[in-house]
């Protein structure tokens, strides 16, 4: 894709200068600089951005991250910080001249703690992995993002990453109590605490979703919840989407905030279906999936409520898995709906758009709209509760244009997300591939505001550069400004 | 433009005291005034004018308001469509702002359950130190573009920016309430909560002072109905005004005028070795004490155990009423601070004597 190089400042050592200040202290394994080891490090889950890496380390221990970003701080050689690679935004796409510091070594469970309903952990551990240690004491850890079997806890914390359980139990900055960093001098900071929030300012909050640019995630202490005494899940077919949207505002009305309330269209569903056969409705334009969680007693009565609410908003068919078995079936449809969906077409291009929910019906028929225009079909997967969008771009990149004409296809959606209110990203990250669209979002003076809160942890902007926000310059370039009380938002820069 | 949003003129003011380096202290309804450390600044920009709910929708479980809205109109104004604050912030006086509510970011009973002012923040427009109009966030549910500055601002005492607006997630109002009442000592009060934490449960609040454990429950009639009969305990009568007396301060534990302290610690965290009276709350998450031992002492006690203590209300206002910070995370501060206020003007010395 159409990829804008900033230019970072030059090394201060050549590659074999710094490999070999590497092999001072890390065995010769954890070092890698030749083509073919370095090539799957060259993109992350955005695999249409892709650039090999200078050079890759993979320390195992703390006190080497710390020398390395010792190194680096001394040498000015930019950083990028690595978990497990499964980033829709290019966080962790490599750059020339830049460490790629992988964290995935870091892997282990320091301690699960149900008195405190908390587990300390490394930042490479699996999302998955502690809710799987959690559940001997009944316990779990409650963002379950559909990667959660690959992806890490640290790349969970940098991207504040959602699930389908978010609309109940929040996104990962709900629930992190501490963080452990070390920042690009190599110093260990801890940010939030074993309490329930921290002293001073809540940097905790700001270090959520920093994708990579304040510090390096040595530790995380996670919440734990109760498993709930029960989870029931319902599905409902609908024969016009809008229909499904409105019963999502219905429930909501209602008082009933499920754990998860899901919608899929007609493309989605399809794809789902042939993937992992569970039974899904292939003829309804849409479905929602609607969990409902909590006790025994409160789940019946919401159970009863939330089926008339469906029926009520014109459901063709509502279903209720009948055991945890049918339950999980349902999700796993809903779960792995992007590679299904990625088998439709040679690539797919996933959007990451919040909209208010009021908003649903126009936004899908514009998206429709753009499908017709561009000639390329998009399949709509949501997280329908809290107004996030997957729409998921079928396109090939093997044909000469299409590349391009799917990267204009996402843009105009992210930009018709933030004329109704909402926002470009709701939690995959801006990372490289919404940065543009960052100028559509913010005035001049708070992309200014966040770089300076960039150099109150990072004075040299080492850290994952050229990611996250946009230079003024590149906003100028983008050309896309941001329109706001009618004044355009950078016109202190020339145009180019 | 409207008459009450002052944004433009305080943009001014705050442009000039930025350019002469002059200290400006922020107020809202006065409510909160002992919190925080005493500050020099005699010049008050006062937030209640710039008032009014400016986005409430029920469906979206959203709703925008100026800074200087008072508290009890927010309150109202979602009670009527049987929705609520979830964090339950305290007012201490009618006066309340949600100015003040997000600066002190302080939560209620509710809040181990449900999550604290900056769990439901979504967004803000902030004038900051050099008298820049800033907006982070917005009024949707999730929102990860941009760092996340809405939230930073929860319990920064006005030492980062003026709160012009800001967006809250509200939820409904639980159809049902009850609270249990238990005799039992303190440790044995811990051990109960931390054994319920552990259980699917409809808590929504738990506190123990004068040897009586209070449980609430909320949610459907059904599940309360349940979970009262799991629970056991005495009922405590529906008109009680326990939990308003508690999350105002007014209950008897805090009308003795002596130094009050707030520690935040692990829930499970032992009683603390310190003299004094306590209250617990928050499930053993929020330890209020009355003693008159040293500042250090009971910094260093807090941080041991995990977490940090704040002198709350009745103390020296002079020294550190906030933990101490050290090393890189007080470089960090100071840091931010500049970042949003290079010339420290905003709340100097209110939250920490070096900014
Ligand atoms: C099939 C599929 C489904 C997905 N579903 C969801 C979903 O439902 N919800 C959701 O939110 N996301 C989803 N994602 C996106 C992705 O899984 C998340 O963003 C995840 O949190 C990334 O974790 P990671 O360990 O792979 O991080 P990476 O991709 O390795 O890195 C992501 C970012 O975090 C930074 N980073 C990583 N580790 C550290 C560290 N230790 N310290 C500092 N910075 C670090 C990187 O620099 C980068 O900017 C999905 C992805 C795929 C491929």
């Amino acid at each position: 894709m159409s990829l804008y190089i900033e230019k970072l400042p030059t090394p201060g050592l050549t590659r074999e200068e710094f490999v070999r200040a590497l092999h001072n202290f890390l065995p010769v394994e954890s070092v890698l600089c030749d083509p073919a080891s370095l090539r799957p490090y060259e993109c992350d889950g955005l695999s249409a951005y892709r650039e090999l890496p200078w050079v890759v380390a993979i320390p195992d221990q703390l006190e080497h991250v710390q020398a390395i970003l010792k190194l680096c701080h001394a040498h000015q050689i930019p950083v990028i910080a690595r978990g497990a690679g499964t980033g829709l935004s290019g966080g962790a796409l490599p750059r020339d001249n830049c460490l790629l510091l992988s964290m995935a070594k870091f892997n282990q469970i320091i301690a699960i703690d149900p008195a405190n309903r908390s587990a300390r952990v490394q930042p490479g551990v699996r999302n998955l992995a502690i809710s799987e240690a959690a559940g001997a004491y009944g316990l779990y850890y409650a963002p379950d993002p559909s990667s959660q079997i690959a992806c890490s806890i640290g790349g969970n914390v940098a991207e504040n990453s959602g699930g389908v359980h978010c609309l109940k139990y929040g996104l990962t900055v709900h629930n992190v109590l501490q963080v452990q960093l070390l920042t690009i001098d190599g110093e260990f900071v801890t940010l939030g605490s074993q309490a329930l929030d921290g002293p001073g300012l809540d940097l905790l909050a700001v270090c959520n979703g920093s994708e990579g640019l304040l510090g390096i995630i040595t530790e995380v202490t996670v919440k734990l919840l109760p498993k709930p005494e029960r989870a029931q899940v319902m599905l409902a077919a609908f024969d016009d989407i809008t229909k499904a949207g409105a019963a999502v505002g219905n429930i909501i009305a209602a008082g009933i905030i499920p754990a998860g309330l899901e919608m899929m269209d007609n493309l989605a569903i399809r794809a789902a279906e042939a993937f992992v056969h569970v039974g899904y409705p292939i003829d309804a334009a849409a479905i929602l999936l609607c969990e409902l969680d909590g006790t025994n007693a409160e789940v019946s009565e919401q159970l009863l409520r939330v089926h008339n609410l469906l029926l009520t908003a014109g459901a063709t068919q509502v279903r209720t898995a009948k055991d945890d078995h049918e339950r999980l079936q349902l999700w796993k449809g809903r779960k792995s709906a992007f590679p299904a969906v990625g088998r439709l077409a040679p690539d797919y291009y996933c959007m990451d758009g919040t909209i208010p929910r009021k908003e649903l019906p126009t936004v899908l028929r514009t998206i429709a709209e753009l499908s017709q225009q561009y000639q390329l079909p998009v399949a709509n997967v949501f997280h329908a509760g809290d107004g996030n969008l997957h729409p998921l771009i079928l396109f090939d990149a093997n044909k000469p244009g299409e590349l391009r004409k799917a990267e204009e296809f996402g843009a105009a959606i992210l930009e018709l997300c933030v004329k109704v209110g909402g926002t470009i990203t709701g939690e995959h990250g801006v990372g490289i591939e919404k940065i543009n669209q960052m100028c559509v979002q913010f005035a001049t003076a708070e992309l200014q505001q966040f770089h300076a809160l960039k150099s109150a942890f990072d004075p040299a902007g080492l850290l994952n550069p050229g990611k996250a926000i946009p230079t003024l310059q590149r906003c100028a370039e983008h050309g896309a400004m941001h329109v706001h009380h009618g004044k355009l938002a950078h016109p202190e820069l020339e145009r180019f | 433009m409207d008459s009450a949003d002052l944004g433009l003129l305080w943009q001014e003011r705050v442009r000039e005291h930025h350019s002469r380096h002059l200290p400006l202290h922020i107020e809202g309804g006065h409510s909160k005034a002992f919190y925080g450390l005493n500050t020099t600044a005699t010049t008050v920009l006062n937030t209640q004018a710039h008032c009014g709910i400016l986005n409430y929708e029920p469906s979206e479980l959203v709703i925008t308001a100026r800074a200087g809205t008072p508290l009890s109109e927010i309150e109202s104004t979602l009670a009527a469509q049987q929705q609520m604050l979830a964090f339950e912030p305290p007012h201490f006086a009618a006066t309340a702002t949600l100015g003040g509510c997000i600066a002190t970011g302080l939560s209620g009973p509710r809040r181990p359950y449900t999550g604290s002012v900056r769990d439901f923040v979504l967004g803000a427009t902030v004038i900051n130190g050099k008298g820049e109009r800033l907006h982070f966030g917005g009024e949707v549910m999730k929102n990860v573009a941009g760092y996340d500055v809405a939230r930073l601002l929860c319990g920064s005492m006005g030492t980062l920016g003026v709160i012009l607006d800001a967006s809250l997630k509200v939820l409904p109002l639980p159809e049902v309430e009850q609270t249990q009442v238990f005799e039992l000592t303190s440790a044995a009060a811990l051990t109960k909560m931390q054994m319920l934490a552990q259980q699917s449960l409809p808590l929504s609040a738990s506190c123990y002072t004068g040897q009586q454990l209070y449980l609430r429950l909320s949610g459907t009639a059904r599940a309360v109905e349940h979970a009262q009969q799991h629970l056991g305990g005495e009922k405590l009568p529906h008109t009680s005004p326990f939990w308003q007396k508690l999350k105002e301060q007014t209950l008897a534990f805090f009308t003795t005028g002596q130094p009050l302290w707030r520690i935040a610690v692990p829930p499970a965290a032992p009683d603390l070795p310190i003299n004094g009276t306590q209250l617990i709350d928050w499930g053993g998450a929020q330890r209020w004490l009355h003693t008159d031992a040293s500042a250090d002492m009971i910094f260093n006690t807090a941080q041991r155990s995990g977490g940090h203590a704040t002198l709350f209300r009745h103390g020296q206002r002079d020294a550190d009423v906030f933990q101490p910070l050290q090393g890189k995370l007080k470089e960090l501060h100071i840091n931010t601070k500049l970042a949003f206020d290079p010339n420290g003007i905003l709340n100097r010395g209110r939250m920490y004597s070096y900014y």
